[in-house]
């Protein structure tokens, strides 16, 4: 998305991995309602650097829907700054620098597996043969090849959830944003599909924002894990993981991932407890 | 009056045989399906036969349908003309000018908040009007030919087609809005790929509704003036002569237009909307 | 029409509160009101330009013969002196909204409280006013409506409980909605008149018959809108069939009857307006083809107005029982 050149000009940027690829600075968003403003996000600082996977954890109402939404340009900040690839948000959603995917699959159900995975494609005005092309790998990617010609409605709500991804990843943004993409699943369809998430990660090397309400979740697929709180919503812990890139499933059970969950339920405690 | 002991005999045979396969084990069999629905009216109509036959009510009152059939096929050709003149041109010409007009408009208005909270009420309420009363005025500026049934086609399948449109185009979810947001999609590609699709099941409603209005508005004008064929027109002559078998003729052929011009746009929606929760009949 | 007697399918603006709905539909009836004052004068301009020149007023082309095969804007365009009456003609193709806001006023409160036959000087209703033609129409539609209510929901009820009246009843039904059952209305009048039945009863049959489906489809419809958990617990409590007719099956359609009663009664005053058509005996459709016959358009237009208030009157009186039904019965805030 962006040139060597724009990465040079950056003015803090040291060298050109280190620039965070978003950047929020004492991000606000106050909404007004009925029953007077409501504190959505207050005083949010974070960077997010290259190739991270970066996991939001907190009890409802913490903003961390809220704070993916304002990284993609769907809602919009009464305060600070938020830079993505160095431009505003909307500027890169006009750029179409990132890939994102919501709570629930959304496939359109008139449109077959293969042209809902094509339709950003399509509004990116992708020839045919590319499309074809990439919708095809990407299927691979996300193991739906075969089923371009079915429908969604005649799949499970795992193959529906993959192929949402795969329609994310379709059009390569290097930032995958995706909002609690799983939390609709069952536990066994839900373990199955992190594990496939990180292999995936590991072959795209996309940053990746990943919203979520379960522990061992966001440990299990992090580099970095946010715990924010609400009222208002704001960061209250940043946990750098210690765990290899490399993450089979049993990992869960080593005293280190235990040690992080242990350190992430703590803070959102904490966050309870203010 | 044993052919009235007969239609009696006639209708406990066919109800019980309907009975018997409404309740019997091939019951949610296709054929059953059909066949019930056949038998009933079957006998109706043969219990409608012998009781006019046997009580000998006179044929201005009711004729038998044997008689409607025999006028039915004497009067082919004149009927044919009829249904030119009445379903293609008057009908036909109006539905399609009426709901491509609302349609469009439907698109206009969606553009713009303000013009929407101004039309959807005013649409709901004119769709709830008597505007085939309209008739005797267009009637008087388009002359007694086929434009001005079209004319009052147009009025009357304009606003329910409008309101029904509108409201499909709203009909997106915010996620499916979000998402093509994040795609930076223009209005157009929005339109394209999302909100029409989504609207389809809404536009059909309208269009289905539209297709007997259209047909109502095209007939009721006849009876305020016409040239020397049309359905109306055959109707109120027909019965200025007392000639019933010709009327129930020709409203024979309005239901069975009725009927396959419905059947028709039930057909086209099946095919473009086989997506939708009403048509795919579960997994 | 089986789709539309689903409660839920008209989503209207209601999120919005009352003061903020309002402007905008006021703006589109000032809007429709200004299209329509416009289009008075292209519509008018023939007659209004042949009484000018008969008032001596200069107007071009000077022959009516040359103005008749012009188009009507090109005459407004060569003669925007001329065209002083267009809202005032006598006989105008298109009346101007007042002209028939007047001719309302003339044919409903100066009729009856001047008119000769008027109920100040008579003591009965006048029958050239057109609140007696209303009462006329009113009386059938509200007849037709009740019979083809009644009707409809006791025949849903037998549909819904037995497995031979649906399937040989419904399929029927349902067909029947496609077929353009006015065109019926003419026979019918003239058939109950031979045999000597006139009046109010044929208008209120055909009124009858056009308001039966849509109460049939959409009562079938809600008394089967219960879901197969409610229907469930009444199994488990061993109820007997018309325990769940009253107790279950009539509530949940509550909603689904009133959709179809809207629709139901809208039908029911087409059906008895096209049954005044045939026989001039009063009523709005009588003076609608009254205004027809002797070209008086601001009387068809006044009747067309009463027809479309009654009309909005009617379905908002259904709307309004709705909604202190449903909120009594606790289905609506």
């Amino acid at each position: 998305m962006l040139s060597d050149e724009e990465i040079m000009n950056w003015p803090e940027a040291g060298t050109a991995t280190a620039a965070p690829v978003i950047r929020a600075d004492h991000l606000d968003l106050t909404f007004q309602t009925n029953d007077g403003p409501v504190h959505a996000l207050k005083d949010v600082s974070l960077d997010i650097a290259k190739g991270s996977f970066v996991s939001f954890i907190g009890p409802s109402g913490c903003g961390k829907t809220t704070f993916l939404r304002c990284i993609a340009a769907l809602e919009h900040p009464t305060g600070g700054s938020l830079t993505v690839n160095a431009m505003t948000p909307d500027e890169a959603r006009r750029a179409r620098a990132y890939g994102y995917v919501f709570q629930a699959a959304g496939l359109y159900p008139w449109r077959t597996i293969g042209r809902n995975v094509a339709l950003p494609l399509e509004i990116m005005g992708y020839s045919r043969a590319e499309q074809a092309e990439r919708v095809a790998r990407v299927l691979e990617l996300v193991e739906l090849s075969g089923f371009e010609k079915k429908f969604p409605w005649q799949l499970s709500g795992g193959m529906q959830q993959r192929a949402s991804i795969a329609r994310a990843l379709a059009f390569d943004a290097d930032i995958l944003l995706m909002d609690e993409p799983f939390g609709a699943l069952d536990e066994i369809v839900r373990d199955r599909l992190n594990e496939e998430l990180l292999k995936l990660w590991d072959k795209t090397e996309k940053t990746i924002g990943f919203v979520t309400h379960s522990i061992p979740e966001a440990v299990y697929l992090s580099t970095h894990i946010v715990v924010m709180s609400p009222r208002p919503g704001r960061i209250t812990d940043v946990i750098e993981s210690p765990l290899p890139k490399e993450r089979p499933l049993d990992i869960r059970d080593t005293p280190e991932f235990i040690e992080i969950a242990h350190r992430v339920r703590e803070g959102l405690r904490a966050g309870y407890e203010e | 009056m044993t052919l009235v002991i007969f239609a009696l005999v006639l209708w406990a045979v066919g109800f019980g045989l309907n009975v018997m396969l409404a309740n019997g084990p091939a019951r949610d069999t296709g054929a059953v399906r059909l066949a019930v629905p056949l038998i009933f009216g079957l006998t109706i109509l043969g219990m409608w036969e012998l009781i006019v036959r046997g009580m000998q009510v006179s044929t201005v009152i009711l004729p038998p349908p044997s008689l409607i059939a025999a006028s039915f096929a004497e009067n082919l050709g004149l009927l044919w003309g009829d249904f030119v003149q009445t379903i293609l041109k008057g009908a036909l010409s109006g539905y399609i000018i009426g709901c491509g007009a609302a349609f469009l408009t439907a698109l206009l208005v969606d553009r713009s908040d303000y013009l929407r909270r101004g039309l959807l009420p005013l649409g709901n309420f004119m769709a709830a009007l008597p505007i085939v009363g309209t008739a005797p005025i267009l009637v008087m500026w388009f002359g007694f030919g086929w434009q001005s049934k079209a004319a009052v086609v147009v009025l009357m399948v304009y606003f329910p087609m409008l309101v029904n449109t509108v409201a499909g185009l709203s009909e997106t979810t915010s996620m499916q809005r979000d998402l093509m947001r994040t795609y930076a999609a223009t209005w157009g590609q929005t339109l394209w790929t999302l909100r029409l699709p989504a609207a389809l099941p809404f536009v059909f409603n309208g269009l289905k509704i539209c297709s007997t209005l259209a047909l109502i508005g095209a007939i009721v004008a006849e009876f305020f003036g016409s040239p020397t064929l049309g359905l109306g027109f055959r109707i109120s002559t027909s019965i200025g002569q007392l000639d019933l078998g010709m009327v129930w003729s020709a409203i024979l052929v309005s239901a069975l237009s009725g009927t396959l011009f419905y059947g028709l746009v039930a057909l086209a929606e099946r095919r473009m909307t086989f997506w939708h929760a009403s048509h795919r009949g579960g997994r | 029409m089986a789709e539309a007697s689903d409660p839920k399918a008209g989503t209207s603006a209601g999120g919005w509160p009352r003061w903020l709905r309002l402007p905008p539909v006021l703006g589109m009836v000032l809007a429709l009101l200004a299209i329509w004052y416009v289009a008075v004068v292209p519509m008018n301009v023939k007659e209004v330009l042949t009484a000018a020149e008969r008032a001596g007023v200069e107007v071009s082309p000077p022959s009516a013969v040359d103005r008749r095969d012009m188009g009507n804007w090109a005459l407004v365009f060569r003669n925007t002196h001329a065209l002083g009456q267009s809202w005032s003609s006598d006989r105008p193709k298109l009346p101007a909204p007042h002209q028939v806001l007047v001719e309302l006023y003339d044919s409903t409160i100066d009729e009856e409280l001047n008119g000769r036959r008027g109920i100040m000087r008579s003591g009965t209703l006048s029958n050239r006013s057109l609140i007696y033609h209303a009462l006329v129409t009113l009386n059938a539609t509200f007849l037709g409506f009740l019979i083809g209510a009644l009707l409809g929901v006791g025949l849903a009820v037998g549909i819904v409980h037995s497995r031979v009246m649906d399937m040989s009843v419904m399929p029927w039904a349902i067909v029947s909605q496609t077929i353009p059952i006015v065109a019926l209305a003419p026979m019918i009048i003239v058939v109950l008149y031979s045999i000597g039945v006139q009046g109010l009863i044929p208008k209120a049959v055909i009124s009858a018959y056009l308001s039966f489906f849509p109460v049939v489809v959409g009562m079938v419809k809600g008394l089967r809108s219960p879901d197969a958990m409610q229907m469930d617990l009444m199994r488990t409590y061993n109820a007997p069939t018309s325990s769940v007719l009253t107790k279950l099956r009539l509530p949940s359609s509550i909603p689904y009857l009133f959709a179809s009663l809207k629709i139901a009664i809208a039908a029911s005053l087409v059906g008895a307006i096209v049954g005044e058509l045939p026989v001039q005996k009063g009523g709005l459709g009588a003076r609608m083809l009254a205004g027809s016959y002797y070209g008086q358009t601001s009387q068809i237009w006044a009747a067309l107005l009463v027809a479309a208030a009654l009309a909005a009157l009617l379905v908002w009186a259904i709307g309004a029982i709705e909604r202190r039904t449903l909120r009594r019965m606790g289905m609506m805030p």
